[in-house]
């Protein structure tokens, strides 16, 4: 009886799903605080703005399209001592973490200076000929105006790392792309694999759902 | 006391508040370099409202763009209340456009700021102590007619408010200069009107010279005291309104001054005078109307009004009538030359027939 079964495997099923929340709220975090302010570096730097450092700019900006351009399963891999260094272990949540963290940053980064861009330059001008600090300016006029695009972006970033927890899997991080691929794939137990797929469908629809409601709340244009 | 030329910038020229020396305007673009002004030297005097007019790429926003340095000058140097601008440093600059408020044709307001917030964020940029920002937002608003409004986002203002709140933006450090890039361009005539008048006000009772972009001449008929014309860079005219308004030099000076004073004859009406047609302008109209009776009781000719109109500048009665003589060639002549002596401008507009 699949409901049976699926009683069964509840207790593991719930696990896999904190685990997963675990991994990507970590990644979240740290995407946010690391990649929040390189996204506004890669903004205030460029040409003809008031931080313009050309050079800042160009190494950031590479450094982020180094670390976009290697598919994420070869990142897992290539990141297994850097995690062993920082974390102690390579297998578990709080390695994938690592890799995912990594992954997030600089895609995270990209959609702050997306955001960023859309602000119309005369109001960034307004505040410059308000005499506003650049500080000023970031925290007042760039940030605020940006935030419903910022929202939207932690949106689409929780919810890749979502599908990137999930192939964390393959080298045993946990979590519920992991137990897909242990009953799925290894056992061919269908039942526990489109268990986890309306999991995190689910998942994935109500973080939509919620980061839209949230993008719109703060929206005031 | 008197003390003399210890303060620079002071001195012989006392009371200049922007000097602007030699500036040039230099864009480099792929395509080579544009021009956006081309050695503009000019004196605007403290409390003075300064019109600026010409056509789209005049080089008008290049131009005010760089009194307060938004645009780096390429060459020449900017003098607001005697402080040469463009070898001040970065901490300097943003001290001295404290005192240079700026409006623009499309506001630039913070739009996830309320309108208090949106105020109080100039003056938080002079290190205001907190306290007083409040109060001194709430003076603000109420100066540009919007108290009711300070909760409120931009998003929910009308053109006109929004202006409002720009220029309440614009007041909050008691500059001792605003700028307005086409501050009334996107407004319709009646909302155009009333920020006219609260740039006046501001104008009167704050003391605050003025510099004003426009491509309309109604405004700087409004509220203009002197106007530059400009053109590919230069400013190709530039004089006291009245006297640019009733003797325009240049091609383009009299092209945008028919926006305001223009006025075209019918055809039929002229084909069907047999008479010389006379364009007579005059400062003053009811001065005008008493030289056109003395004209005709003193000299045998017929006058026969076509047109007329009068236009303030600067609440000083601008008169232009078109009329009709008819008489002897040689007594319109006459007239004719009397009116001449008499007026400020008299133009036959076309020989008796
Ligand atoms: N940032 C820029 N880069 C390159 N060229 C520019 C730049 N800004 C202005 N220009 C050029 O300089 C010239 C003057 O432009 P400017 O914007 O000062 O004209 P304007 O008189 O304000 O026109 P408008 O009435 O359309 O606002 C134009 O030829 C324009 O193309
Ligand atoms: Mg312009």
């Amino acid at each position: 009886m699949p409901l049976d079964h699926i009683v069964s495997i509840l207790p593991e099923l719930n696990k896999a799903f904190f685990e997963t929340l675990y991994m990507v709220g970590i990644s979240l975090t740290v995407s946010i605080i690391v990649g929040l302010p390189l996204g506004i570096l890669l903004f205030v730097t460029d040409r003809g703005l008031f931080l313009e450092q050309i050079l800042v700019k160009n190494v950031v900006g590479f450094i982020v399209n180094l670390v976009r351009s290697v598919p994420f399963i070869i990142l897992l891999v290539a990141l297994i001592p850097f995690t062993n260094w920082l974390v102690g272990t390579t297998i578990g949540p709080t390695a994938a973490s690592v890799a995912l963290s990594v992954a997030a940053i600089p895609f995270f980064a990209r959609v702050v200076e997306t955001s960023i861009r859309e602000i119309d330059k005369g109001v960034i001008e307004a505040a410059i000929a308000v005499g506003a600090t650049p500080w000023m300016i970031i925290r007042e006029v760039l940030l605020p105006e940006a935030r419903p695009g910022i929202i939207q972006g932690a949106t689409l970033t929780l919810i890749s790392l979502i599908a990137y927890s999930a192939m964390a899997g393959i080298v045993g991080g946990g979590g519920v792309g992991d137990l897909a691929i242990r009953y799925g794939y290894y056992r061919y137990d269908n039942t526990i694999m489109f268990t986890t797929i309306i999991v995190l469908v689910l998942l994935v629809q109500v973080i939509q759902l919620a980061g839209d409601i949230f993008s719109k709340i703060v929206d005031k244009r | 006391m008197i003390v003399k030329g210890h303060v620079e910038g002071l001195g012989e020229r006392g009371d200049a508040m922007i000097r602007v020396e030699n500036l040039v305007k230099e864009y480099k673009t792929k395509k080579g370099i544009i021009i956006g002004v081309d050695h503009v030297n000019v004196t605007i005097e403290k409390g003075e409202v300064f019109g600026i007019v010409g056509y789209s790429g005049a080089g008008k926003s290049s131009f005010i763009r760089c009194l307060n340095l938004l645009e780096t000058p390429s060459n020449g140097e900017i003098y607001i209340d005697g402080v040469g601008l463009t070898s001040l440093s970065k901490q300097e600059l943003r001290a001295a456009r404290l005192k240079i408020g700026m409006i623009f044709q499309h506001f630039y307001l913070i739009s996830a700021k309320t309108v208090a917030e949106n105020i109080a964020f100039a003056l938080k940029a002079a290190n205001h102590p907190r306290k007083e920002i409040n109060d001194r937002v709430h003076e603000l608003l109420e100066m540009v007619g919007l108290a009711d409004k300070a909760e409120v986002y931009p998003a929910q203002l009308s053109g006109g408010q929004k202006q409002r709140v720009g220029i309440a933006r614009a007041l909050a450090n008691n500059p001792s200069v605003l700028l307005c890039d086409e501050a009334t361009s996107a407004l319709d005539p009646s909302t155009t009107k009333s920020i006219l008048k609260l740039l006046k006000k501001i104008n009167k009772e704050l003391g605050i010279t003025i510099v004003l972009i426009t491509h309309e001449m109604e405004v700087v008929k409004e509220i203009c005291d002197r106007v530059a014309v400009m053109q590919d860079g230069k400013f190709v005219e530039e004089g006291p309104v009245y006297e640019v308004f009733a003797h325009p030099q240049e091609e383009l000076t009299k092209h945008f001054i028919s926006s305001v004073l223009q006025f075209d004859l019918p055809a039929a009406i002229v084909e069907h005078c047999a008479g010389t047609i006379v364009k007579i302008q005059f400062k003053g109209a009811v001065a005008g109307e008493g030289v056109i009776s003395d004209m005709l009781q003193q000299f045998n000719v017929k006058g026969n009004f076509l047109h007329g109109k009068i236009e303030y500048i600067q609440d000083i009665p601008l008169g232009i009538f078109i009329m009709e003589l008819q008489g002897s060639s040689s007594a319109v002549a006459d007239a004719i030359s009397y009116l001449e002596k008499r007026t400020e401008q008299v133009e036959v507009i076309r020989d008796a027939a």
